[in-house]
């Protein structure tokens, strides 16, 4: 997987290229911008980021999951609305605004920021996906979390109002490094920029229904947000179970890597956990970075024959993972071709779900 | 791969001495680190978790069992002057008689070296009085605050000072461990302190390798279960008393195969991390963890063993590797 930060000059990064979907991550200044980046894309420790110093350019930085993600980071001391900065074609490219509110600070002069970055680039760009983090909620107590949160909102909303801007959606997270809902939050906003979406969810589910898997993800390995998930609702424990069992596998597999191959991935990284009350973890690489991590529960009344389940989820896996190459030799032709994307892969004629294997038959 | 069942490898049962009771004393000023150390290891805290803690009020006892037969006592001492003095004077029969283990903790950042310097000669002057036998280790504790090239130098000044101070005190062989609850060198102290109280150690290392040689093991390891400190392995030998040769000896096994010299901690660290969060789904501990195309098989052993099986051939037969883990259960039981 590339993974490469820089730190650019303005001219370069508004011309960044429209087949990246592009995360503009702005807010005040001190609201825990850049530490959100380490975290999330660096795997720094959360304790670390004390340390960081203010970022005092725009940096950009690329990813490519199943998507080219580019994630921009803005200073937050800077004026966009001064008139020698192109703030337009900023806003143009870009497919989701992420604003960070620090909420153990006063946080009206940020929604006054806030709502005034909402006119202008609504106005640029209508399809711009709002995003507000309401960050550092580790320090809240739990009623207080919703208090601020409901505030927010309302003040937004009524801000909002003010301007006449009513059909703007935002969306809103509670979000801390110190836990996972950081890295719930970015995948949230991540899979709003993938286009493949509904048809990934529609492949999970099926492979989901007919391998009795509870829930399962897919992983992008290195920053562990999670691209597509079944549309099961998300359990934030299940999801920290599976992102750290990504963890394991990964910390082990470097441990022992051989040392003649030099490629890290030549070999397909899998592992299956078993724990004590019969669930079971299941982690197999998928292409470009990505891992499946599926939980598996079983009766634990007397079912030996469990190779026989894994085999046939294995099966389903392989299985599944020909559809994601699938899918990704079709964006790829077609943005070769500059066909408009999005619907042409959904009539897909030899569907591979028609190939699962049902574990019930069995 | 041969099949394990016409082997012979001894059982360990056969030659166990019943270990009994130990008593291990913790001990050092306030401050240092005693009771967060024993929180890491013996009660599942997480490094973070451990500010929580406050000062330990005069000793607090915890019962553990390790390998079925053995029961450590550790008695954590509240390290503040007037305890500590208390120690010394009224309850010093009581404190020091029938110790196996005196491990005694220093804050790397501590002002007042001589006086923890004098600390530890009290303890000793009693410990050899009382009992003599006890084998001696100390922790250079909160090394994480020392810049990374200046470690090891002051971990050598201090432990020369050390050894100096215990030979006078009649206690010759003290064995010294740089540690951080921040990484895994907590680990790498604590698995050498429990691993020099294993009575059948020889037996369990000799098995060992056997078995990894039968099983075509590019690495066995064997941890205990509920703390994941290592037991052995089919390479390092695993008691104190080659400890200064320590580092020497692990350069060359670097060298020699090519692998990470502090992984043992590492995967300790690794596994219990993966064991507290695989309790959020409401099960008590995980059971296995088969990584099969790189060959790495994490088994249950027996009620207080896992093992670590890294295979020279990954492409060996999963089921074959499994009946064989099955079958060693048995020298290990």
């Amino acid at each position: 997987m590339e993974h490469s930060s820089s730190s650019n000059t303005t001219s370069e990064l508004t011309t960044a290229d429209d087949s990246k979907a592009t995360i503009l991550l702005m807010g005040l200044r001190r609201c825990g911008k850049s530490s959100i980046c380490k975290v999330v894309f660096h795997s720094m420790q959360p304790l670390d980021t004390l340390y960081l110093e203010s970022t005092s350019k725009p940096t950009t930085e690329h990813f490519s999951t199943l998507i080219d993600l580019s994630v921009m980071e803005l200073p937050g001391q800077l004026n966009y609305f001064e008139p020698n900065y192109d703030s337009e074609r900023l806003f143009q490219n870009v497919g989701a605004l992420v604003y960070v509110i620090d909420s153990q600070d006063e946080y009206l002069n940020a929604l006054a920021n806030l709502s005034m970055i909402i006119e202008y680039a609504y106005k640029v760009n209508p399809k711009i996906n709002i995003e507000v983090l309401i960050h550092k909620v580790d320090g809240l107590s739990e009623d207080f979390k919703l208090d601020t949160q409901r505030d927010i909102m309302q003040r937004i909303g009524d801000e909002l109002l003010d301007l006449g801007l009513e059909g703007v959606s935002i969306s809103f997270y509670l979000t801390s490094i110190f836990d996972h809902t950081i890295y719930e939050a970015f995948s949230r906003i991540v899979q709003k920029l993938i286009v493949e979406l509904p048809f990934l969810e529609n492949m999970l589910d099926n492979l989901v229904q007919q391998s009795n898997i509870e829930k399962c993800f897919l992983f992008d390995v290195n920053s562990k947000i999670y691209v597509s998930t079944d549309s099961s609702p998300v359990d934030i424990q299940t999801y920290e179970v599976c992102a750290e069992f990504v963890d394991v596998i990964l910390d082990l597999e470097n441990l022992y890597k051989s040392t003649e191959t030099t490629g890290f991935m030549d070999k397909e990284m899998m592992g299956v956990s078993k724990l004590n009350n019969g669930v079971y973890i299941y982690l197999k690489q998928m292409i470009r970075g990505l891992a499946l991590v599926g939980l598996i529960r079983t009766n634990t009344t007397g079912n030996n024959n469990n190779n026989n389940f894994l085999a046939v989820i294995d099966y389903n896996v392989d299985i599944f993972k020909k559809g994601l190459q699938e899918i990704w030799a079709h964006t790829r032709l077609n943005k070769q071709n500059q066909i408009s994307t999005s619907s042409t892969f959904v009539d897909n004629t030899n569907d591979p779900r028609h190939n699962l294997i049902t574990s019930s038959n069995i | 791969m041969s099949n394990l069942n016409n082997k012979k490898t001894s059982n360990i049962n056969q030659s166990v001495t019943n270990g009994g009771r130990k008593k291990l004393l913790l001990m050092g000023r306030s401050g240092s680190g005693k009771s967060s150390m024993r929180s890491i290891i013996f009660s599942n805290y997480s490094a973070f978790d451990t500010r929580r803690l406050g000062a330990t009020i005069d000793v607090e006892h915890s019962h553990l069992r390790f390998l079925g037969n053995m029961t450590l006592n550790l008695w954590d001492c509240g390290g503040q002057d007037v305890f500590m003095e208390n120690y010394f004077q009224q309850q010093k029969d009581h404190i020091f008689q029938m110790v196996q283990v005196l491990i005694h903790v220093f804050d790397v950042e501590s002002t007042e070296v001589l006086k923890d310097i004098e600390i530890f000669t009290r303890a000793l002057t009693l410990l050899k009085k009382y009992s003599p036998d006890a084998k001696i280790f100390v922790l250079l504790h909160k090394m994480d605050l020392v810049q990374l090239d200046k470690r090891q130098e002051l971990f050598q000044i201090m432990m020369s000072k050390l050894r100096d101070t215990s030979t006078a005190y009649g206690f010759p062989e003290i064995v010294g461990f740089p540690t951080s609850i921040w990484d895994e060198s907590l680990y790498k102290a604590w698995s050498q302190i429990v691993c020099s109280l294993i009575p059948n150690m020889t037996q369990y290392q000799k098995n060992c390798k056997e078995i990894a040689n039968i099983m075509e093991c590019r690495e066995l390891i064997l941890f205990e279960k509920t703390t994941f400190l290592v037991v052995c392995s089919n390479e390092m030998k695993y008691n104190g008393d080659n400890n200064t040769a320590g580092l020497i000896s692990q350069q060359q096994q670097q060298q020699h195969n090519g692998l990470d010299p502090k992984r043992f901690e590492k995967i300790s660290n690794i596994m219990k991390n993966f064991k507290q969060s695989s309790v959020k789904m409401k099960s008590s501990s995980f059971k296995s963890l088969i990584m099969r195309n790189s060959g790495i098989y994490v088994c249950e052993l027996t009620s207080n063993l896992m093992c670590f099986i890294v295979l020279k051939d990954p492409s060996q037969q999963e089921q074959l590797v499994l009946n064989n883990i099955k079958r060693i259960q048995k020298y290990f039981s």
